[in-house]
């Protein structure tokens, strides 16, 4: 007899899913945009000038492959720290902050969602917007928090539903844990904009909740760092003591390397010191030290002038494609002579763009049109081609009409 | 960490060519790995462990989870024992590590949330060695499927491995009394210098039918320590156990990391897929596993020629990167402070800090430290 005649299949992968359907298809005209990850112009994974040229100039230095410390290359965490908060913070200055390198985003959420977990006895409640990403509820509720929400998208207007978010938040008990994404919302793509970030800065100070920011896109959303950090360093400047998780996985095109931080601003430089403590006891049990190419790769373009100049011209052009293709998208649906309001597409945000579009029109596109996303109609931009934004509007035009 | 006889690090020649074929290879990009990682670097490293011939590859039902060194197939293992394991999630289930054991294992097991961890008998400072009996003796007390930790090869701290026939004695009680074993393997080649002699406590439970866990870490013996790289291989009775096993590591490895990093997982599985690269290899971790040995019999001749009192042999019977020397607190305080020689308070001395250049001073000042303090 066996161990494991009790442990039950796991359930398939919702987006996996998709891509699986999508490699079996003979369509030539298929597309899958259920991809979380940048594509070009030619529907072709991209690797960043700026990252060849970071790895050329590390491979030349001839390192050795010593452990790194438990909380990361120093160089990279603070180069992290520094491109979040802005190089001019308050908090940056004064070493008020500590900053662990974490795995990628998700390893990032992890280890603040088990620090919380340990050292934030106030609460065991994160209030996460509705929607938001898959990963986060099972990230938050493995180390051990419960999962609550807030409205956040309103799908008759395919926008940001403010009033009922406003109206959740100031009904949050006081202390709990509340998630913002900072830029580039996944998966709606619908951002607040900075008077609407203000008045959420004020609330959640009232109510007195732990904020977590998660930044994924910084770069990629807007096409301008500083400008897609902004609420981070908004919040930061209002008093709001924040926890943030950083990927470079999109705005670097690192992926697979799992470069990411995790981020605590503190009440002073020693309390700073004493968190960091306490992230290393965390970190240790896990995988003992993190990887060290993506870091070395993210540290060496931070913090070299002339390749920090490219990767921001870079991302620029990756978040400017993006834009493009939404605004592409939607002039080609006018031309296929659709009567429908697509304004969302345009004004959301980022990789994704939640279009509207019900399951059963979902599954028309992908039986009919070989056009594969998510059933919630979430489609990666991404994954959009100026040789095939043509067929995607007049495949969602036949579902729509 | 390895080191030279100059004492520097060392990147295996291996590791150097696979990573210049790696950077000129142009139709590699940094795209996500899967979430359970690299399948020609998961395939080949359960190869490696299990033996080319192993009948669990060949039924399908050894498979494996690319995770972050070792620490991380342990912590993977872990949680999934935690939820699955002797019910579902019995945090009750006892966690036997050995007495002493990298101090680690304790918290990857904590953490992992299992509430009841004990030691069980290893190290007999008397005799220098293993101590069997307790060991037994441990087993055959311990609840019906309690998980122990086994040191694969080269256990660290103490250098002292079980015979093969010892490790048939503790196979033999442990399928008896249900335990189940976890086996943490960091010195696969580096111990012995052989891939196979090394991994032989492993396959010898595999062909005894045991279910089992195997974390891997290529952090030493491919010199890849700061890439990150190891892999969780499991064991079952049968392939649809096993895939359904391999499902909820998926679930856990999602939240914890998402999918593993690249860098490294490519880097041994180029390596281990190409014969001449894999015999060169393997030819790089002799290298290591050689020099290492050849300090360990330098040392313990130099302290018998010295006549130091108290016997040396366990110096040379011990395995791997470590040694308990039996050397005590006093002693070591003594070695630290006047000698400036750095070991733990343990007695614990890593024989890659010894050279060619160092052995005579090293042994001199533990005859110093012998003779002058009990």
């Amino acid at each position: 007899s066996s161990w494991w005649s009790h442990v039950e299949m796991g359930p398939p992968d919702p987006i996996l899913g998709v891509t699986e359907a999508y490699k079996r298809d003979t369509n030539s005209k298929k597309m899958n945009l259920g991809v979380g990850a940048y594509r070009d112009d030619n529907g072709k994974p991209y690797v960043l000038n700026c990252v060849r040229k970071a790895e050329a100039m590390i491979a030349a230095k001839k390192m050795d492959k010593e452990y790194l410390p438990i909380g990361g290359l120093a160089d990279f965490t603070r180069a992290s720290a520094e491109l979040a908060l802005g190089e001019n913070s308050e908090a940056f200055k004064s070493g008020r902050y500590v900053t662990v390198q974490g795995i990628s985003g998700t390893g990032s959420l992890r280890i603040g969602a088990n620090f919380l977990q340990r050292f934030f006895k106030a609460s065991r409640d994160v209030y996460l917007p509705k929607p938001s990403w898959g990963n986060h509820t099972p990230i938050f509720r493995d180390a051990g928090m419960q999962l609550q929400a807030y409205r956040y998208y309103d799908p008759k207007t395919c926008s940001l539903d403010f009033s009922g978010a406003m109206d959740d938040i100031s009904k949050i008990p006081e202390k709990s844990i509340i998630l913002l994404h900072a830029c580039a919302h996944n998966p709606t793509g619908v951002d607040p904009r900075q008077e609407q970030w203000k008045e959420l800065a004020a609330l959640v100070k009232k109510r007195n909740l732990l904020v977590y920011f998660d930044m994924a896109y910084q770069g990629f959303a807007s096409g301008d760092i500083n400008r897609d950090a902004w609420a981070v360093r908004y919040f930061i400047e209002q008093g709001i003591n924040i926890v943030l998780s950083q990927s470079f996985a999109k705005n670097m095109g690192l992926y697979g390397e799992r470069a990411g931080a995790f981020t605590v601003i503190c009440s002073d430089a020693d309390e700073a010191k004493r968190v960091e403590s306490q992230l290393k006891i965390l970190i240790r049990p896990m995988y003992s030290n993190p990887p060290v190419n993506g870091a070395r790769i993210a540290s060496m373009i931070l913090n070299t002038p002339d390749l920090r100049k490219e990767w921001l011209s870079e991302v620029k052009g990756m978040a400017d494609r993006i834009i493009s293709m939404r605004t592409q998208l939607v002039s080609n649906l006018k031309k296929e002579g659709s009567s429908k309001n697509w304004q969302h597409i345009t004004d959301q945000i980022g990789m994704f763009c939640f279009t509207g579009l019900k399951p059963e029109q979902v599954e028309r596109l992908i039986k009919e049109f070989s056009v594969y996303m998510t059933k919630d109609g979430r489609i990666s931009v991404a994954g959009v081609t100026s040789g095939n934004v043509g067929y995607l509007a007049h495949a969602i035009h036949q579902v729509t009409k | 960490a390895y080191r030279t006889d100059e004492g520097q690090p060392w990147v295996l020649p291996v590791v150097k060519k696979v990573e210049q074929m790696i950077a000129s290879d142009n139709s590699l990009n940094h795209e996500y790995l899967p979430i359970l990682g690299l399948p020609e670097f998961r395939a080949n490293a359960s190869r490696i462990a299990l033996g080319d011939d192993s009948p669990a590859i060949k039924e399908k039902r050894a498979r494996s989870v690319q995770c972050l060194g070792g620490t991380g197939a342990l912590r993977i293992g872990a949680e999934f024992l935690r939820r699955w394991y002797n019910g579902n999630n019995n945090t009750a289930t006892p966690v036997y590590v050995s007495s002493p054991t990298w101090e680690n294992h304790n918290s990857v097991f904590m953490d992992a949330g299992f509430k009841d961890i004990r030691t069980y008998h290893y190290w007999d400072a008397a005799k220098r060695g293993l101590n069997l009996q307790g060991l037994l003796n441990d087993m055959e007390q311990a609840p019906e499927f309690s998980i122990f930790i086994l040191h694969a090869c080269a256990h660290n701290p103490t250098g002292t491995d079980p015979t093969p026939e010892q490790w048939k004695q503790i196979a033999a009680v442990m399928k008896r009394r249900n335990l189940f074993p976890f086996f943490d393997s960091a010195y696969q080649g580096f111990a012995s210098g052989s891939l196979d002699k090394d991994a032989w406590a492993v396959r010898y439970f595999v062909s005894e039918g045991f279910e089992l866990f195997c974390a891997q870490s290529f952090s030493k013996n491919f010199g890849l320590y700061n890439e990150r790289v190891g892999n969780l291989t499991v064991v079952g009775k049968d392939a649809d156990g096993v895939q359904r096993v391999l499902s909820q590591m998926e679930k856990i490895v999602r939240t914890t990391w998402s999918n593993p990093p690249s860098q490294g997982a490519r880097i041994v599985a180029t390596t281990l897929s190409s014969p001449e690269l894999f015999d060169e290899w393997k030819g790089n971790v002799k290298t290591m596993a050689d020099r290492v040995l050849l300090m360990r019999s330098e040392l313990r001749s130099r302290l018998e020629a010295l006549g130091t009192p108290g016997t040396w042999n366990h110096i040379t019977e011990q395995i791997g990167m470590f040694s308990f020397t039996g050397l005590n607190p006093k002693q070591v305080e003594y070695l630290v402070k006047e000698k400036h020689i750095y070991l733990m308070a343990s007695g614990r001395i890593n024989m890659c800090g010894l050279t060619t250049k160092n052995l005579d001073y090293v042994a001199k000042s533990i005859h110093e430290a012998v003779t002058k303090i009990q």
